[in-house]
């Protein structure tokens, strides 16, 4: 049994609430005494069904008016997988909370209304699924109940979108019709679209094959030193963290950073165990042959396949705050477990995020995606986001108020 | 990697984080099955050495004795520090007012003792066994939860948590509630004891208890339940699926002695564990509430 993450993107009135409701539902992940909550909320459709949406609106404020604040997480799970979703609102801070859910996740379901194919909005979703290297995307063209459940409806929106990937370079998209509202090829394959010969919703997220990033290229960020200190254990030294990407085993030579000295991984030790390799998420710690001096912040990589270590980078950035990106202020950029001082120094220019169009405007505002220049105090470890993207991201921190205020994908060495 | 791995590869993950990132961390230890899956998540983090940090117990008084015990001898095994907070002493200094009435609960209280001991001690980062499938509330809370300097959580103005980079920074005065198994289910929290075969307290299952039936909830026959003469007390078959004080903790009718047993009656439960919390029944948003409050 593994995880899979995924995000639903859609306004309110795509019927985003109702998807991943009627899928708890039908999956029989909602118990009675929720079921009773939403009863006594006495929420129902028109047909006097009752309203799955509710089960995703958290907060009484969101409650009382009907809308989404923040990115909720909800979970179910059969036999074969356990899934998360992060269900992120339609409306007030999309691109914000999108991001923010999206990087989260490994699929995304871009819902598009079959009544109006693909809009402004399905770009929007899918630039932000490029824009985080989204692995796997899944369109569900919704309210097919709304179109009589047509084929030539479906097939067009397909064609339209698949025009839209092409534009922006996405790959991996599949399609599936659905309604959420009556559960037609929800969990269950709909009778009254036998046109359709693909999965159910349930059947493909069961079987889809999320594609990892297998190159041998781990990179092991340093969070916590482990040192006992005790008689029997005095000169024990083990460097904590988790492993991110493929092929760490012991004898790999190894070079750390910001020291640039090289060493040999004498053991990965998990649980008082002697592992002889570790995969990509793994928890462990490790062990040198050589007494380095390394403290939380320092990387250690594959000597084999090395990271960029530069100072001036160019990175992509959705900014999250209500103040405005500042050139002149100093910011704070946290990638895994460093912490440094960058100036943000140029801004290149930024996206329309509607036509994907570059505009070449020097303010990015809150929920604003651009392409930045920027100097870090010290040099930092890191991947291009077209080699391993996971260790191209990093999020950004106002040093006056500790908020986090962007997120940043890091594009080229400048 | 399997699914628990994974989970688990992540709580250990966030665990250090803590342990980097702040001064002075605490785990908030309560003795219930989620935060002692804690405990046995803290040891792969940072075993052969010491914990970074010491376990807190916020004692309302009105525990299941068993809880204690169990308490007393998960310290001992592991010899870590355990600082306790009494809601009494709270009460006695004429912090809090103690609930009056049949109904009366200590639960509200706790949040008072809880900051007082944050304040007290200087925490400011305190690691809880918070599940975001637990309740809706919670389901919105981020993994690194800050809270002002009046202990409140402010649902609106969260910080957008990305990928796995947790910002801890935070402005003096204010600490961080840090929930490392929030992607966890009840679920996989019962499927990780049983293949930890992690020990836990006898009450989580099935034994011959008093019981009295207060608002169609099966609650222990304990003496601060005012119990008077319209309640029946009667013996019955029970386990409780979720621990809290007995004020405020419903058992279930169960005859599920082993793990495989008790993992089998959740799946086949048509309630989920907080339908036997009384602290959320309150009103629709109880838990909301109590977490703008300070709650854990």
């Amino acid at each position: 049994m593994n995880i899979l993450k995924f995000i639903t993107a859609g306004s309110v009135d795509d019927g985003k609430s109702t998807l991943i409701g009627r899928l708890l539902y039908d999956t029989n992940s909602i118990l009675d005494d929720q079921l009773e909550a939403i009863q006594r909320a006495n929420r129902k459709n028109d047909d006097g069904t009752v309203d799955l949406a509710i089960l995703t609106d958290g907060l009484k404020a969101e409650r009382e008016q009907g809308i989404t604040i923040d990115v909720a997480y909800k979970y179910f799970q059969t036999d074969n997988r356990k899934y998360i979703i992060a269900d992120a609102p339609g409306h007030i801070q999309y691109t914000r909370n999108m991001v923010t859910g999206a990087s989260n996740s490994e699929l995304i379901i871009i819902l598009v209304d079959a009544r109006k194919g693909v809009i402004e909005q399905t770009k929007r979703h899918s630039f932000i699924a490029k824009l985080l290297a989204m692995k796997q995307i899944l369109v569900c063209v919704n309210k097919m109940d709304m179109v009589d459940y047509s084929a030539t409806v479906f097939e067009q929106i397909k064609h339209d979108y698949l025009q839209l990937a092409a534009n922006l370079g996405l790959q991996d998209v599949d399609f599936i019709p659905v309604s959420a509202l009556k559960g037609d090829n929800i969990v269950h394959k709909s009778d009254r679209m036998l046109w359709y010969s693909g999965e159910s919703l349930l059947d493909y997220l069961e079987n889809v094959e999320i594609h990892e990033n297998q190159a041998a290229n781990w990179r092991f960020p340093v969070q916590w030193v482990v040192r006992p200190q005790t008689d029997d254990l005095h000169d024990y030294r083990g460097y904590a963290g988790r492993v991110l990407g493929e092929g760490l085993a012991v004898g790999d030579q190894v070079i750390i950073y910001p020291s640039e000295t090289y060493s040999t991984v004498k053991a990965i030790e998990f649980n008082g165990l002697q592992l002889e390799r570790a995969e990509n998420g793994q928890s462990v710690i490790l062990h040198l042959t050589d007494d380095v001096d390394i403290s939380r912040g320092d990387t250690i990589a594959n000597v084999e396949k090395q990271p960029k270590f530069e100072r001036n980078i160019q990175a992509n950035v959705c900014w999250f705050d209500n103040k405005p990106l500042d050139t002149e202020q100093i910011y704070l950029v946290q990638s895994h477990s460093k912490l440094t001082k960058i100036k943000i120094v140029d801004v290149l220019y930024k996206f329309d995020i509607n036509t994907q169009e570059k505009v070449f405007d020097e303010t990015i505002k809150l929920n604003d995606i651009g392409r930045i220049a920027i100097k870090s105090a010290e040099n930092l470890v890191f991947d291009l986001q077209a080699e391993n993207s996971a260790n191209s991201q990093a999020i950004i921190i106002d040093p006056r108020t500790n908020l986090t205020v962007g997120a940043l994908m890091i594009q080229a060495v400048d | 990697m399997d699914y628990l791995d994974h989970l688990e590869a992540e709580a250990i993950y966030i665990l250090r984080e803590v342990a980097g990132q702040f001064e002075k961390p605490a785990l908030l230890f309560s003795g219930g099955k989620d935060s002692i899956t804690l405990v046995h998540l803290a040891k792969k983090a940072f075993r052969p050495g010491k914990f970074p940090f010491p376990l807190v117990h916020i004692d309302t008084g009105h525990n299941f004795p068993e809880t204690i015990a169990f308490r007393d001898s998960i310290i001992e095994e592991i010899g870590e520090k355990l600082i306790v907070g009494y809601v009494q002493e709270s009460i006695d200094q004429g912090k809090v007012v103690e609930q009056k009435g049949k109904n009366a609960s200590r639960n509200a209280l706790q949040t008072v003792t809880l900051l007082d001991t944050i304040s007290k001690y200087g925490f400011d980062a305190c690691i809880g066994g918070a599940r975001r499938d637990e309740e809706k509330a919670r389901a919105k809370e981020r993994i690194f939860s800050v809270r002002d300097e009046f202990g409140q959580w402010d649902p609106k103005r969260q910080r957008p948590e990305l990928w796995s980079i947790f910002n801890g920074k935070i402005n003096k005065g204010e600490n961080v509630r840090v929930f490392p198994i929030s992607n966890w289910t009840e679920l996989d929290v019962w499927n990780y004891i049983k293949r930890e075969q992690i020990a836990l307290p006898s009450i989580y299952f099935s034994h011959e208890r008093e019981v009295i039936t207060r608002n169609g909830q099966l609650m222990a026959a304990a003496p601060f339940l005012n119990i008077d003469d319209e309640d029946v007390v009667e013996t019955k078959s029970v386990r409780f699926r979720t621990v809290g004080d007995m004020t405020c903790t419903a058992a279930v009718d169960s005859t599920a002695k082993a793990l495989d047993d008790i993992i089998a009656e959740i799946k086949a439960s048509t309630v989920s564990e907080r339908g036997a919390r009384m602290d959320d029944k309150v009103s629709e948003a109880a838990m909301e509430e109590r977490k703008k409050q300070g709650y854990f």
